[in-house]
């Protein structure tokens, strides 16, 4: 792809005015990235062919810093989007794609985020059919923000509700905890910290389809524990179905790093952001059968039984800790901050 | 993970859990001094596991918790006059009279929140037009990298960094809650963090003087129990002196290079404790070389202040007299998102603690 002439080596006030050179950002990075019938429309929205019922669902990413370990914006973008539709039990099919630029981004790095998104957005399956591109002053944003929409249609074995919740259900997770999160923070001034911890961003959608159609009915609710971490999943869960939720400290997966981290900067892992796993409420018969096709797939493969659902507790999330002592897991209030000591 | 897998290990926890049933024959009242250890014995569920027999009171070493509402207040104040705040995290959601730190960033002060002082000191040299102050709160253990950080300016000749000092130290904390005529404890579990830096010699006479069992005792699960075993083999044999259960990272002269760097730096002197009140020689203070430091000084802050607000009882909480449970603002006016006092906002505060942790039949 050509990054030379005629664009400026900094994004300008004058990309997002809407006149030529707003035409020149677009016509040599966006539409020539994404290049698809839809965008070739050239309506101000796309056409795009879907039936019956759709699923819907926005998300916006202001992630600083931009780039991280393991991903980066753009990624996150798609990767967050394409997952809230997966999570509604749907086939994500297309997404919008906005940006808000703060001038004085770099051009290089621009392209980098709009690579990004291309490569996402190709794994996930899904492609960028409409957009918008806005540049607000040097100091009225950080760098660069995106909101991206996505739609598709629900996959015809899915049953996911919260009405199907029930007692004796159980809970897994598709992935190791808290990952994207202290990748994150590892990289924040004041918190700088060497570690190796990755970002978890990727897209679920393909191992959800491939498990709503061998497993449909039973699985009765899939969530994202991305922020506000598994403790915010879970509360939510225990709230809205008027069950208690049982969770075991010792079956969380979790890597050996992003684990050290926490423990030295003293966080919790079950409060930190994950991008790249579920979680998942299926019928107690089904469990151990769900989990092991979890755990046979690319994006499942350190998936595991985390907890169950019970009446006892309605409404309360406890978990089981190592020593065999319970405690209340309650959602997250305000920030999460580091300890002193 | 090594040294913390081991020590949260359900085997071997439980079988000390039982020694101390077997040892123990009447109600003992064990307070651990730290909160550290107050999170982690609600964090996993080691309350509802002891003999009913055993009844933990909960400490004051949350730093947090005991630094005084009138320097949350000078530290909001100097944001509004532009300067860069940095501060350690659960610092910032404390209420002081008015606003807390974190309010006072949304209004377009500049806080940052940091896990070292050492951290600030790039800020400033960063940031040369414009003041930098670290808000040095904590006991002993943070003290050493806060003096550092005065040496550090020193030495590279920062002229805008200075410290907005509130050390508290733990022994003279100890001996105010057993003056207290009210006091009920049996025993102490001694802070390990603080010991690391300080180690424990001088416990002795304090064991000695109020004839009182001091266990410096860890932070994880096993620790503590063997700590609360230790204490009480102590109490069933009429027996009181300090012992070190927390032997891999506590020695009786602790670390002599830090407590050199701390005695460079800060004096001795008297020190404010929220809900408790002035404690004679409890904290620490920039030595009067190092006054041009004191951002307390430099800023010119040394004004009346108000005081804590009546319906918080912290001092009763964090003098073990009152259970987070007991006091008629708790879960209900008072939670962590709408804190009366300290205890409620940091994670170590026995408040939150109980707020966040204890289990449904606690």
């Amino acid at each position: 792809m050509k990054t030379s002439h005629p664009l400026p080596s900094t994004i300008q006030l004058a990309h997002g005015s809407g006149g030529q050179m707003t035409r020149e950002l677009l016509d040599q990075i966006v539409f020539n990235t994404f290049r698809n019938p839809y965008l070739e429309q050239k309506h101000d929205g796309a056409i795009v062919p879907l039936k019956g019922p759709v699923v819907i669902s926005t998300d916006s990413f202001v992630v600083s810093p931009i780039f991280f370990r393991g991903g980066d914006i753009g990624e996150l973008a798609v990767n967050g989007t394409v997952n809230d539709v997966a999570m509604c039990g749907a086939i994500p099919e297309f997404i919008s794609l906005s940006f808000i630029i703060e001038e004085g981004l770099e051009m290089d790095q621009f392209l980098r985020v709009v690579e990004s998104v291309k490569r996402a957005a190709e794994e996930a399956g899904v492609q960028v059919v409409t957009g918008d591109t806005k540049v607000v002053e040097s100091g009225k944003g950080d760098k660069i923000f995106i909101n991206t929409t996505g739609i598709g249609n629900p996959h015809p074995k899915a049953q996911i509700s919260m009405d199907r919740v029930g007692e004796g259900d159980q809970i897994l997770v598709s992935g190791p905890i808290a990952a994207h999160g202290m990748a994150i923070l590892s990289e924040r001034e004041g918190l700088e910290f060497e570690s190796e911890i990755q970002s978890d961003t990727t897209c679920l959608n393909h191992l959800v389809r491939e498990l709503l159609d061998q497993f449909g009915a039973d699985i009765h609710l899939l969530r994202d524990p991305t922020r506000g971490g598994l403790s915010g999943v879970c509360s939510e869960i225990a709230q809205d179905s008027g069950l208690g939720i049982l969770l075991r400290e010792d079956a969380l997966p979790m890597d050996k790093q992003v684990a050290a981290a926490c423990e030295i900067l003293g966080l919790d892992p079950l409060y930190v952001a994950n991008e790249g796993i579920f979680c998942a409420v299926v019928n107690a018969e089904a469990s151990s059968d769900i989990l092991s096709f979890m755990k046979q797939h690319p994006k499942g493969s350190e998936a595991a039984l985390v907890g169950e659902l019970h009446g006892a507790h309605p409404g309360k999330v406890v978990m089981r800790g190592p020593v065999g002592g319970t405690r209340i897991v309650t959602p997250l209030i305000g920030e999460q901050l580091p300890r002193i000591c | 993970m090594k040294y913390l897998t081991e020590y949260r290990d359900l085997e071997a926890t439980q079988q000390v859990i039982r020694q101390i049933e077997k040892a123990v024959t009447r109600h003992w009242k064990i307070m651990e001094i730290c909160g550290g250890q107050t999170h982690s014995l609600v964090r996993n569920g080691l309350l509802e596991l002891l003999p009913e027999k055993i009844q933990m009171i909960h400490g004051p070493g949350c730093p947090v918790c005991v630094t005084p509402m009138q320097l949350i207040d000078l530290a909001v104040e100097l944001m509004e006059r532009g300067v860069i705040l940095c501060s350690f995290g659960d610092m910032v959601r404390v209420p002081g009279s008015t606003i807390s730190l974190q309010e006072a960033k949304s209004r377009g002060g500049d806080l940052r929140i940091l896990y070292s002082p050492l951290e600030a000191i790039r800020i400033a040299k960063e940031n040369p037009d414009r003041e930098v102050v670290f808000f040095a709160v904590g006991f002993e253990t943070t003290a050493p990298a806060n003096a550092l950080s005065v040496l550090q300016a020193e030495r590279e000749g920062l002229s805008n960094y200075s410290i907005l000092v509130s050390h508290v130290l733990v022994p003279p904390a100890m001996e105010g809650i057993l003056d207290d005529p009210f006091c009920a404890i049996d025993a102490f579990l001694g802070a390990g963090h603080v010991c690391a830096i300080m180690g424990y010699r001088q416990y002795h006479p304090i064991a000695e003087k109020y004839k009182i069992p001091i266990v410096v005792t860890g932070f994880e699960p096993l620790d503590l129990v063997q700590g609360i075993y230790r204490a009480v083999s102590q109490l069933e044999k009429g027996e009181y002196r300090v012992e070190n259960q927390y032997a891999r990272a506590v020695t009786e002269e602790g670390n002599l290079a830090a407590q050199q760097v701390i005695h460079q730096v800060f004096e001795v002197a008297d020190r404010q404790w929220r809900g408790i009140g002035t404690i004679p020689m409890s904290g620490y203070a920039l030595k009067e070389e190092y006054h041009p430091y004191d951002a307390g000084r430099r800023f010119g802050l040394e004004k009346e202040r108000p005081q804590d607000p009546g319906e918080c009882i912290a001092g009763a909480i964090l003098k073990g007299q009152k259970k987070p449970h007991q006091c008629p603002h708790f879960g209900t006016n008072c939670t962590p998102r709408t804190p009366l006092g300290a205890p409620m906002v940091s994670s170590e505060g026995a408040c939150a603690a109980y707020y966040h942790f204890a289990s449904t039949n606690a």
